[in-house]
C-alpha cells in the first residue's frame, strides 16, 4: 500500500464518525522505484491531508525533512516535488496493520494489500 | 431454481467463485484478456477525462488488474478494489502499477470525500444484485455503494460501469439506487441489435450533469424510429407487404447487409455492383 492510498483511506466501520487518519503499524516496508510525474504530484498536493501524510511518513522513517506545511509555489520546486513523489508513490507498506483511530478496529495488510472487509455486525 | 447456471452470480458468492482456478483464466486466456481490455478502453472513452492530464481513478472489481493495465498505459494512476483474494494475488504476481485493496463494494468505499477524478468498473456491478448472506439486502447494499462512491468522487467526475444485467428489473433497481444516491446519467448500450456484441454501460455523473454519450452502433436505429405511420399515396402490392423479400434478390442482400451493420459487424459498403445480376454467359 502506497502512502497516497493511505492518505485517502478512511475507516468505514458502523458508528464511526471520524475514522481518519488510520494508524499505520508496519512490520515490513519497501521502496519501489516509480517514474516521476511532476504534473500528477502537484495536482495531488492540494487534495492531500498534509499533516496525516507527514505523520505517516515519520512513523515509517521516510520523512526526509519535509516541512509541516506544504511550501508555497510548489509547482516549480522540483526538489520538493521529488521528495513528495518519493513519499507518496515509492514508499510501500508490505506487511502490518491499519488501525481505526476511533473504534480501534485493525485492518491487516498482507502482501501490500489492506483488508478492508467488515464483519456483518460492523457494516 | 429456474435460473440458468451460465451466470456466475448464480453459482457462488464472488469471493468463492473467483478462486485460484478461475483467477488463472484471467491471466492466461487470451480471449478473456482481449474482451476485458476492449471493455476497459470503451469505459475510459466514456469517462471522457481531460486530455494530457494524469488522473487518479478508482477501479471497482479490478480483479487481476487487466482494466488497470489499460489505465496505466494511458498515464493514469489508479486504486483497485476487489473482494477476491485469489484475483488480487494474480494482480500482485502480474506486478500491476496501481494500489490494491481487499474490500466489498456493498459495504461502501472507504475513501475521503473528493478523492477520485473518475471511477470505472468492468463486469462487477451485477454481483451486488445477489444476496449471498442472510444479512444481505441488494437494494441497501447498492445504495450504500453508490452513496459512498458519490462522496469519494470530485464534483463533475464520472463513473462508468460495464455490467451484464440479468433482466430489466435488475437494471431498474441499479439505476434507481444510483439516482437516489445523487448521481445523474443513465444507460449507454453499444450495438443494441446484436446479441453478442451488445454491451451495457451505466454512465453516472457526480455533481455537474453532462450529456449522455451515444452507444456504438445505434445511429442506424434512431433514424427509422418514429411513432407515427408514414403516409404514402403509393399503392403497394401484396408481395411487398408480406415481409421478407425474395431470397438472393437485390433487396434481400441489401436488407441482410443493413442488419449485419446494425449488429456492429464488418460489412462492405454498398456499391453499384451490390446484388447485380451476372452476365448470362456465366
Amino acid at each position: 500500500m502506497k502512502l497516497l492510498t493511505h492518505n485517502m483511506l478512511t475507516s468505514h466501520v458502523k458508528g464511526v464518525t471520524n475514522g481518519y487518519p488510520l494508524l499505520i503499524k508496519a512490520t515490513e516496508v519497501k521502496v519501489n522505484e516509480v517514474e516521476f510525474n511532476p504534473q500528477f504530484v502537484s495536482r495531488m498536493i492540494p487534495k492531500l491531508e498534509w499533516s496525516a501524510l507527514i505523520h505517516a511518513a515519520e512513523g515509517l522513517g521516510y520523512r526526509q525533512d519535509l516541512p509541516s506545511t506544504p511550501v508555497s509555489n510548489y509547482e516549480n520546486n522540483d526538489d520538493f516535488l521529488h521528495k513528495v513523489h518519493r513519499v507518496l508513490l515509492e514508499v510501500e507498506v508490505i506487511e502490518g496493520t491499519l488501525q481505526c483511530p476511533e473504534s480501534g478496529r485493525e485492518f491487516p495488510i498482507t502482501r501490500g494489500v489492506p483488508n478492508m472487509l467488515l464483519n456483518e455486525d460492523e457494516s | 431454481m429456474a435460473a440458468s447456471c451460465r451466470r456466475p452470480e448464480h453459482m457462488a458468492p464472488p469471493e468463492v467463485f473467483y478462486n485460484e482456478e478461475e483467477a488463472k483464466k484471467y491471466s492466461q486466456n487470451s480471449r478473456m484478456i482481449e474482451i476485458q481490455t476492449q471493455m476497459s478502453e470503451r469505459a475510459v472513452e466514456l469517462l471522457s477525462l481531460p486530455e494530457d492530464q494524469p488522473c487518479y481513478l478508482l477501479d471497482v472489481g479490478c480483479g487481476s488488474g487487466l482494466s488497470g493495465d489499460y489505465l496505466s498505459e494511458e498515464g493514469h494512476y489508479w486504486v483497485g478494489v476487489d473482494i477476491s483474494t485469489a484475483m488480487l494475488n494474480v494482480a500482485l504476481d502480474r506486478e500491476v502499477d496501481g494500489d490494491l485493496i481487499l474490500g466489498d463494494m456493498g459495504q461502501g468505499m472507504p475513501f475521503r470525500p473528493g478523492t477520485f477524478d473518475g471511477c470505472i468498473s468492468i463486469s462487477a456491478l451485477q454481483w451486488l444484485c445477489n444476496a449471498d448472506k442472510k444479512t444481505h439486502s441488494p437494494p441497501k447494499r447498492l445504495y450504500n455503494f453508490f452513496s459512498m462512491l458519490y462522496s469519494s468522487l470530485t464534483r463533475g467526475a464520472r463513473a462508468v460501469f460495464q455490467l451484464y444485467p440479468e433482466n430489466s428489473e435488475q437494471l431498474e433497481l441499479i439505476t434507481a439506487q444510483a439516482m437516489r444516491a445523487g448521481f445523474t446519467g443513465g444507460m449507454v448500450v453499444d450495438y443494441p441489435n446484436s446479441s453478442k456484441a451488445k454491451k451495457f454501460f451505466l454512465c453516472l455523473f457526480a455533481g455537474v450533469s453532462g450529456v449522455l454519450p451515444k452507444g456504438l452502433g445505434t445511429e442506424t436505429v434512431d433514424r427509422n424510429v418514429s411513432n407515427q405511420a408514414q403516409f404514402t399515396g403509393q399503392r403497394s402490392r401484396f408481395k411487398n407487404l408480406k415481409g421478407k423479400s425474395l431470397k438472393k434478390s437485390k433487396d434481400w442482400i441489401k436488407e441482410k447487409k443493413e442488419r449485419r451493420r446494425r449488429q456492429g459487424k464488418d460489412v462492405r459498403a454498398d456499391t453499384k455492383y451490390t446484388g447485380r445480376n451476372r452476365r448470362p454467359r456465366f
